[in-house]
């Protein structure tokens, strides 16, 4: 259902962010990515819906070549794929409802997007969407009025509005504190197994990571150093793809968190 | 105390520190200063002349004359006309003009053209402009409106277009991330965070406008200028005296005004 095929990010700076990446997702499952910072675990995410342009490879959705689509062609294929971001990214100043429905704003016209006129079943759909993360009753709230775990929800929602074939995710978590990210990525993993979609997600903490994650892939240095299901990731793996550290600690926390 | 010997001077160092450089510098500029002075003819001889006149002018000035009524009223109110038409205008044409000039959303030659545009517009006073607006079009307010608005327009796409350079990048990858067209994304990922700046602005303008078209009547591209400037013509200092009192009015009021809406949007 989804693929990319030795996909190579070479920035005009001359840095080598993706050295021929190859990924396939055949089922609805969450992928973590695990890679230190700068291993390119942001530029193969946004590779995937061109907000980062690849220097070359391909990505496929459904069948769909994406890369090499263009205008129209591209706005369509994005409005398939869902993102959830690291600092929320909500547009501040409009409230909750304008943020939800943004995600639709590939299906509406521009004078129904600029007067806020979207089709009922939308805002239906909205305040359903809002009423499963838990923010009932926040619709007229601005979104700078919100806390970081609330601010992440309307994310989701924006994303799962979207009627998405899959969800990128890049560090949820990275801004919450541990309960909060703990909720948040039990809703992200819950809501893509309901939907029966496949999320990628880039995550900094090992633990959350491999707690409700399917399956483990390992970024280093633009390189898929690792690919394989959480429980095969030894402190040997660790080691692999952040470097020589003593690995025991991290891996027992998963341990006691499962008992 | 252990075992340092002296203590260590410290000084800040200077701003420039080559010291013959920085001598050269202050001496040359002492220099020019006094020579440019000399040169312009500052004089007490003719402060002394000139004083006396002064003081005689302000004398005819009182009392003030408002018998005129009318004239100072038609001029008033074409310059509040040609202030609210100009700022109409400007603040239109600034939103694809600043989306232009703002590095993050044009693409170059656009970039390069709207920035073209923008020191072009703020590089001539507005009086200036008017001069050839009158020579092209001929007198009245058609010219006045004309150079209020490119002038306008250049403050606009200079500090709305550096508004839009700073936005937060994050949020227009959001929009784009839905699939949104480039207009969509203008529209959710950019407005809402210049916005109060844009109105903000908007006020201002109208504030600068204001005070302007009272200015620009002097070289005939109507307002109340051009009945200021006759008067003074005619030594009806008094007339005088009552346009400039009527113009500090109005300039008053709307900084009560503006100053009052733009507290709000804060």
């Amino acid at each position: 259902m989804f693929s990319v095929k030795n996909l190579v990010k070479t920035y005009p700076t001359g840095q080598h962010a993706l050295k021929g990446c190859s990924v396939d997702i055949d089922k609805a499952q969450i992928v973590s990515i695990f890679g230190p910072s700068g291993a390119g675990k942001s530029t193969f995410i946004r590779c995937i819906n061109r907000l980062v342009e690849p220097t070359s490879g391909e990505v496929y959705l459904d069948g769909m070549e994406i890369t090499g689509l263009k205008g129209r062609e591209l706005h369509k294929a994005r409005r398939q794929m869902g993102m959830i971001f690291q600092e929320y990214n909500l547009i501040e100043r409009l409230t909750v409802m304008e943020n939800v429905l943004s995600g639709r704003l590939g299906y509406v016209g521009f004078l129904q997007a600029m007067f806020r006129r979207f089709p009922q079943e939308y805002v239906n759909e909205a305040f359903d969407l809002l009423e499963r993360v838990g923010l009932k009753g926040y619709h007229n709230q601005r979104a700078d009025a919100l806390s970081g775990g609330q601010r992440q929800r309307v994310g989701i929602v924006r994303a799962l509005i979207q009627h998405p074939k899959i969800l990128l995710v890049d560090e949820p978590t990275s801004g919450l504190d541990p309960k909060t990210a703990m909720i948040i990525m039990q809703l992200i993993a819950d809501l893509a197994k309901e939907k029966g979609i496949p999320a990628i997600v880039n995550i900094h903490d090992v633990a959350l990571g491999q707690q409700y994650a399917d399956r483990i892939i390992g970024l280093t240095e633009g390189e898929v150093v690792f690919d394989g299901p959480p429980s095969k990731v030894t402190a040997e793996t660790l080691t692999q793809i952040y470097g020589e550290e003593d690995w025991s600690k991290t891996i027992r926390k998963v341990e006691d968190e499962e008992d | 105390m252990s075992s340092s010997t002296s203590p260590v001077i410290w000084k800040r160092d200077h701003f420039i520190k080559n010291p013959i450089l920085r001598w050269t510098v202050i001496i040359l500029l002492t220099a020019y200063v006094l020579y440019a002075l000399n040169d312009m003819d500052l004089n007490w001889a003719r402060m002394k002349s000139g004083w006396p006149r002064a003081v005689d002018f302000f004398h005819r000035m009182f009392p003030p004359d408002f018998s005129r009524w009318s004239m100072i009223q038609r001029g008033v109110l074409e310059s509040l006309q040609m202030a609210i038409i100009s700022t109409t205008i400007s603040i239109i044409l600034a939103v694809p003009l600043s989306l232009g000039a703002a590095r993050n959303i044009s693409v170059r030659w656009v970039y390069l053209l709207s920035r073209a545009f923008v020191v072009v517009a703020r590089s001539f006073p507005p009086i200036l402009v008017a001069i050839i607006f009158v020579k092209a079009f001929g007198f009245g307010p058609f010219p006045g409106i004309l150079t209020l608005a490119f002038t306008a327009l250049g403050f606009m796409g200079k500090l709305l277009g550096e508004a839009i350079e700073n936005i937060d990048p994050g949020q227009v990858e959001a929009i784009r991330a839905t699939g949104a067209n480039w207009f969509k994304v203008q529209l959710y990922g950019v407005a809402p965070q210049v916005l109060p700046r844009y109105v903000g602005l908007s006020i201002y303008l109208l504030d600068i406008n204001l005070r302007a078209s009272t200015i620009i009547g002097i070289v005939g591209a109507g307002g109340i200028g051009g009945a200021l400037f006759n008067a003074f013509h005619r030594y009806e200092y008094d007339t005088a005296l009552a346009i400039l009192i009527v113009i500090i009015a109005i300039v008053l009021v709307m900084e009560f005004i503006s100053s009052k809406v733009r507290g709000r949007l804060q």
